[in-house]
């Protein structure tokens, strides 16, 4: 089986910082807005960089969203910051409006989704956000799995036209994706190959879904891991290949299971091979208080309710 | 350069179109749009400087949002009798497959339509985004935007307003069409206001009054002064009092036609009071 090296522990926000500041130098219609939480979102080094192109707007999310729509019109390619809870729910119809049915060019990029945003509970903790962003026409909806792979998409998704959801979060977690990776939307990246299960995992799950094959392996489980960086448009294709083979599948992600990524698997199996599926998600529930891995020990989101999970599909197979 | 009388012919001409259009279809916002039918052909004739052919980054020429994108008949009107589209095609609006959709939007290609709008309260965002582009660009164009007066109890256009006057954005010349009037009633009833004009002064704006807006002269007048305002630094807002229902005497002074449409007798009314100067559609 490959296995896949943690070349040392880094928050996916850190990347999304990271991307930004390459693209301020070599992008210069490439803007930037933050609603208040620019330590958070690390946008920090392009404000610096380029204080002509940042804009701080405040605690006034739809007033940033409606601005990086209006910015678009002259050929700007606005990219906004905030927690992911305040990027969707809380904007969903200057979203809706402004941005998709406009066909604007708008990056919203997020942070701090899911349970692992911790100890500040379940007000900041959006399990809902993929859901709400996938079901808006046109949207791409990206959830990235460590630093090297964040920073890879936020560069990609400025020379993509349309509007981006970029879903990453606030911990240091494994950072095992190439530096020089060449990310492609869409595109699904297969990380083991394997005859027993399929794992289609986004976000923080990816890792964990390695560490569930390993562990998988032991057993004599083999398991192909993929991961599914760009829940919309979604790789229907490297889905319906590998459980044409293994002809069982665990999706895995940081979100409620409804209007997750396991739904959209769902509807690819419905449509066109009906397989047996488990789902590693929230389910239908609000998180709380606590450490990141309390909390995805807690609700079933890490490498041994992975296992668990493959272990209860198999026998359905 | 039109004169007054050319500019009165053709919003009597707009005022017909908007009542056709309303009247076709048995739907659509009448009220409104009559009532800023002057100031319309004002921007689209005299105010903007503006280019033949539409682009949606409008680099070099002023811009036009907007925001309560109800009163889409008398835009979709003047936008084409101003030649963005054939004047032939209001007879489609908000029929199936039309590019003149109930509230404007950029989703059919519509020359002239730049944001979607109709979920009221974003166009001020918007307009600010492209002013702050604008700036970026330096391009020394202005941005024009319209606002209901009942649209300013949605929070978002104070977020707007707020960051406008912080970060100088004095680009930008918002009106607000200040009729007194909402869905429900009179403006006072459903959610008293107070001042408009000391809320933007309140908040950092340079206002300007437009007492009688449906008054050709005085509109091109306030609007010159707010020209002569921009670029020192403050946004500039423009207070547009005018009647709903303008030009149609039993519309006027009243919210009951904000969204009906004329019955066939009533058109005729409608279209007894406003001779068709240009030729209908």
């Amino acid at each position: 089986m490959k296995t896949y090296t943690n070349t040392g522990n880094k928050d996916t926000r850190s990347g999304f910082g990271a991307g930004l500041t390459e693209l301020g130098k070599t992008n210069e219609n490439v803007v930037a807005l933050c609603a208040d939480l620019i330590g958070s979102l690390k946008m920090d080094e392009f404000k610096a960089n380029h204080p002509e192109r940042f804009f701080q707007v405040g605690i006034a999310e739809a007033n940033m969203i409606g601005l990086a729509a209006g910015m678009t019109i002259g050929g700007k390619i606005p990219f906004t910051g905030t927690f992911a809870n305040f990027s969707t729910g809380r904007v969903y119809d200057q979203i809706r409006q402004s941005i998709a049915y406009s066909d604007k060019n708008v990056k919203i990029c997020a942070s701090h989704a899911g349970l692992t945003l911790g100890e500040d509970g379940a007000t900041h903790q959006i399990l809902e956000d993929i859901g709400l962003m996938k079901m808006l026409p046109g949207m791409t909806v990206i959830n990235t799995c460590d630093y090297n792979q964040t920073k890879a998409a936020t560069i990609a998704i400025a020379e993509h036209h349309g509007p981006v959801y970029l879903r990453f979060g606030r911990p240091k977690v494994a950072n095992f994706t190439p530096e020089d990776q060449n990310f492609e939307i869409g595109k699904a990246v297969q990380l083991t190959e394997g005859n027993d299960v399929t794992i289609v995992a986004t976000g923080h799950l990816v890792w964990e879904a390695l560490e569930a094959a390993k562990t998988l392996n032991e057993q004599g489980i083999s398991a192909e891991v993929i991961n599914i960086h760009t829940i919309k448009p979604l790789d229907d294709k490297a889905i319906l290949d590998s459980v044409s083979k293994t002809g069982c599948i665990v999706t895995a992600e940081e979100h409620n299971y409804l209007g997750g990524l396991g739904e959209s698997v769902s509807r690819v199996l419905a449509q066109h091979k009906p397989t047996p599926q488990e789902f590693v998600a929230t389910n239908d529930t609000f998180g709380e208080s606590g450490t990141p891995a309390q909390l995805m020990e807690k609700y079933g989101l890490n490498a041994s309710a992975i296992v668990k999970a493959t272990e209860t599909v198999l026998k359905r197979k | 350069m039109p004169n007054t009388q050319q500019l009165q012919d053709l919003t009597t001409q707009v005022r017909r179109d908007i009542l056709r259009m309303v009247h076709k279809v048995n739907s659509g916002h009448p009220g409104g749009s009559l009532g800023c039918a002057e100031f319309f052909v004002c921007l689209y004739q005299e105010i903007m400087d503006r280019n033949d052919n539409f682009d949606m980054d409008g680099i070099g020429e002023d811009l036009f949002f907007l925001s309560n994108g109800h009163i889409s008949p008398v835009f979709y009107s003047v936008l084409a009798r101003s030649g963005y589209f054939p004047v032939d095609e209001l007879n489609t609006f908000r029929l199936i497959d039309s590019r003149l959709q109930g509230h404007p939007t950029t989703h059919e290609g519509l020359p002239g339509v730049r944001v979607a709008s109709g979920s009221l309260g974003q166009g001020f965002s918007v307009a600010l985004g492209a002013a702050e582009t604008k700036k970026l660009n330096k391009d020394n164009h202005l941005v024009y935007s319209l606002h209901g007066d009942g649209e300013l109890q949605e929070g978002q256009n104070w977020e707007g307003i707020m960051y406008a006057a912080a970060n100088n954005v004095d680009n930008i010349i918002s009106t607000i069409d200040l009729n007194g009037q909402q869905i429900d009633g009179a403006t006072d009833d459903v959610l008293p206001m107070g001042s408009v004009r000391a809320k933007f002064e309140a908040f950092g704006w340079t206002v300007v009054d437009i007492e009688y807006g449906n008054d050709i002269d005085a509109i091109l007048k306030g609007m010159a002064e707010a020209k002569s305002l921009t670029g020192k630094g403050k946004p500039v807002c423009v207070l547009l009092k005018t009647v709903m229902g303008n030009g149609v005497d039993f519309m006027m002074h009243t919210h009951a036609w904000h969204g009906k449409a004329p019955n066939d007798e009533q058109l005729a009314i409608g279209l007894s009071q406003n001779a068709e100067t240009l030729g209908d559609y």
